[in-house]
């Protein structure tokens, strides 16, 4: 059956109340910013130990999330599965607006946000960071042509090929994103290469998460049927995607407590007394993975949306503290600068961070952006199929 | 015959006027310090040799002060102590299996390989052809991905508004700093301002590849190391007695 695509009405007073409050976490947002700005870092709880804070923490989630967002689409176009097909305007739609609000928050976050110019126009190719920059602006156009391509329905036939480039684009940006700390040779929280198929399996599993949650809401409020075959899919798929990360984080931390120069860092993340043990057992390993686990394949609960609904919202809260252990829990443990010695004075000590309420603002305000731009999106361009229900988007429907 | 502006041509002409535009701009480049009399080649590499025997708690102490002194950092009102700037800091360590004690000063090591100017995105952070590590801060962002990568914690970053700067060092807000290596005073045929606090040979400052020069010469018979020998950065400030 064919699939039509329509915008929503956007008419309603849920409509406007979520678009006004987050306008309003938005407003707050930049009032944030220019506090930091006009002061300086000096208000937040960064220094010069903890050289990246919250904002990163949520600039890097919200950048690996965007990515993952991109895969509905490519499943449908690359791998060809037709249950997907109608899915994967809005997956490039969330993607896109996850990456705007991550860099927002990333450039937003700058010592120097105002010469946002000078990165743009001096590269330095063997910073990853340089990378970085036109991989993220790279990204934007191969998605938006992406959709192009999609949304056009006599250019239709090149879905595949433009699918191929953004998803062979979108696995080399999150190298990108990992290598940021893979390659940061000195410090021994970091210095791995499977940070970056690590952070590529996260994006695959917070990216899905927003997915599923925004393409839930949005069929919930607009009143239009979604049929059990794509949400149980997409249910089981998470769940993958959730055991795959735990998996990575497994081997990479049995990996690293292999080497003796990083036995300090993984007792003090693994074992340690800071808060970053709890986060890490009870926050992302429970809370963030076996929890939704549990809620996605416990036979009594599938096919509940409200429980894969949680399940996804515990994936994303496990996934902001998995990078904020990653983040912040890596920079708290001095680096191993004298080995064989101890650090009496002058550094080495255990640095203690509390993120100020600006930080946290900003960084949520990323979130909100990315929201915000999917809300008034699917109002005025038509994203989302009018019907999902099964007898229309099943290809292996059977009419009972 | 005038010809009408097509499309086409439209798009040509500001094209070329676009690239042109960037062609200049990007050779306008503000540059931190230059050598006065003769350029700054790769005939020399400066470097520093600190012989912890021979330094006392309070030679360090001083090194930092006349440091702080020297560049204008150190006074600023608003930043914690972590976050205020420390281009040089003394370190005390204890060797776990003896016990023994030293106390060493600690700068930007100025390495022939420096990872900070590898991760810079936007070629702020530079090494000169005579080995200084320096940031220029006209480019740098803020990004701060440099403090992330340098293995000796030696970069710090502006937190707050600044004023009463020295002439000779611009520093500014939301730009990341660290030791110069005191260019402005080697430029001029000078040592160091840290070097000069300490008026026994328990630093020594020179060129590394002048085989008259003290450093080389002294270098050559005493057992000497660098910090993280194992990354290979092959760093210009050199240790003796840790």
């Amino acid at each position: 059956m064919n699939i039509r695509y329509q915008q929503i009405k956007g008419r309603s007073l849920g409509f406007y109340a979520l678009i006004a409050g987050l306008g309003i976490f938005i407003l707050a947002t930049l009032g944030s910013v220019y506090f930091i700005e006009h002061h300086g870092h000096y208000v937040t709880g960064m220094s010069n130990r903890f050289v990246w804070g919250m904002p990163h923490v949520f600039a890097l989630f919200l950048i690996i999330s965007a990515s993952g967002a991109l895969n509905v689409a490519s499943i449908a176009s690359v791998f060809q599965k037709k249950l997907y097909k109608p899915l994967s305007r809005l997956s490039g739609l969330v993607s896109l607006a996850l990456l705007m609000g991550g860099l927002m928050v990333l450039v937003l976050d700058l010592g120097r946000p105002d010469r946002l110019i000078v990165a743009m126009t001096e590269y330095n190719f063997k910073s990853i960071f340089a990378w970085n920059i036109i991989l993220y602006n790279g990204f934007f156009v191969v998605v938006a042509v992406y959709l192009w391509m999609m949304f056009e329905r006599r250019l239709n036939k090149f879905t595949f090929k433009a699918g191929l480039i953004a998803f062979t684009w979108r696995l080399i940006l999150t190298t990108g994103t990992g290598s940021i700390f893979g390659f940061l040779v000195a410090r021994q929280a970091y210095d791995a290469v499977i940070m970056a198929p690590m952070f590529i399996i996260m994006s695959f599993a917070f990216g899905l998460a927003f997915f599923i949650l925004i393409l839930m809401a949005s069929y919930k409020w607009s009143e239009r049927p979604l049929g059990d075959a794509i949400v149980n899919r997409l249910g089981n798929l998470l769940g993958v995607f959730v055991a795959a990360v735990m998996y990575f984080v497994a081997v990479k931390h049995l990996g690293s407590m292999y080497l003796a120069e990083n036995a300090g860092i993984e007792n003090f993340i693994l074992f340690g007394e800071h808060i970053y043990t709890p986060l890490f057992w009870y926050a992302q390993i429970i809370l963030g993975g076996l929890i939704p686990m549990a809620l996605i394949y416990h036979p009594a609960l599938r096919g509940n949306r409200s429980t894969l609904g949680l399940a996804s919202l515990l994936v994303l809260i496990g996934g902001v503290v998995q990078l904020y252990v990653i983040i912040i829990g890596g920079q708290a443990y001095p680096m191993e600068m004298f080995p064989g010695k101890e650090i009496l004075e002058g550094y080495g000590d255990i640095a203690a961070y509390s993120p100020s309420l600006a930080e946290i603002v900003l960084g949520i305000g990323g979130v909100a952006v990315a929201l915000i731009a999917v809300t008034f999106l699917v109002k005025f361009l038509p994203f989302l199929p009018e019907s999902l229900a099964d007898e229309i988007s099943d290809p292996h429907y059977k009419t009972k | 015959m005038s010809k009408k502006l097509n499309r086409r041509d439209f798009i040509k002409s500001t094209t070329a006027v676009t690239a042109g535009v960037a062609t200049i701009s990007s050779g306008i480049t503000l540059t931190t310090f230059a050598a006065e009399d003769s350029p700054v080649t790769n005939e020399k590499r400066w470097g520093m040799l600190i012989d912890t025997n021979k330094l006392t708690e309070s030679n360090i102490d001083d090194m930092v002060n006349v440091c702080q002194e020297e560049n204008g950092w150190g006074s600023e009102t608003h930043s914690t102590g972590a976050q205020k700037p420390d281009w040089i800091k003394k370190v005390k360590v204890r060797d776990k299996t003896t016990g023994k004690i030293d106390m060493l000063p600690m700068m930007c090591q100025h390495c022939e390989q420096p990872p900070c100017v590898d991760v810079c995105p936007t070629n702020a952070s530079m090494k000169r052809e005579d080995g200084v590590v320096l940031v220029d801060k006209h480019l740098c962002i803020g990004c701060r991905y440099c403090m992330m990568a340098c293995p000796y914690g030696s970069r710090s970053f502006v937190h707050e508004d600044l004023s009463n700067q020295k002439e000779h060092m611009p520093r500014g807000k939301g730009t990341v700093e660290s030791c110069t290596l005191c260019v402005h005073r080697v430029d001029k045929g000078g040592i160091p301002a840290c070097a000069e606090a300490v008026s026994s040979d328990g630093v020594i400052f020179g060129d590394l590849y002048d085989a008259n020069s003290k450093i080389n010469q002294t270098l050559k018979k005493i057992q000497s190391t660098q910090i993280r020998a194992d990354l290979n950065l092959n760093t210009g400030i050199r240790y003796s007695g840790i």
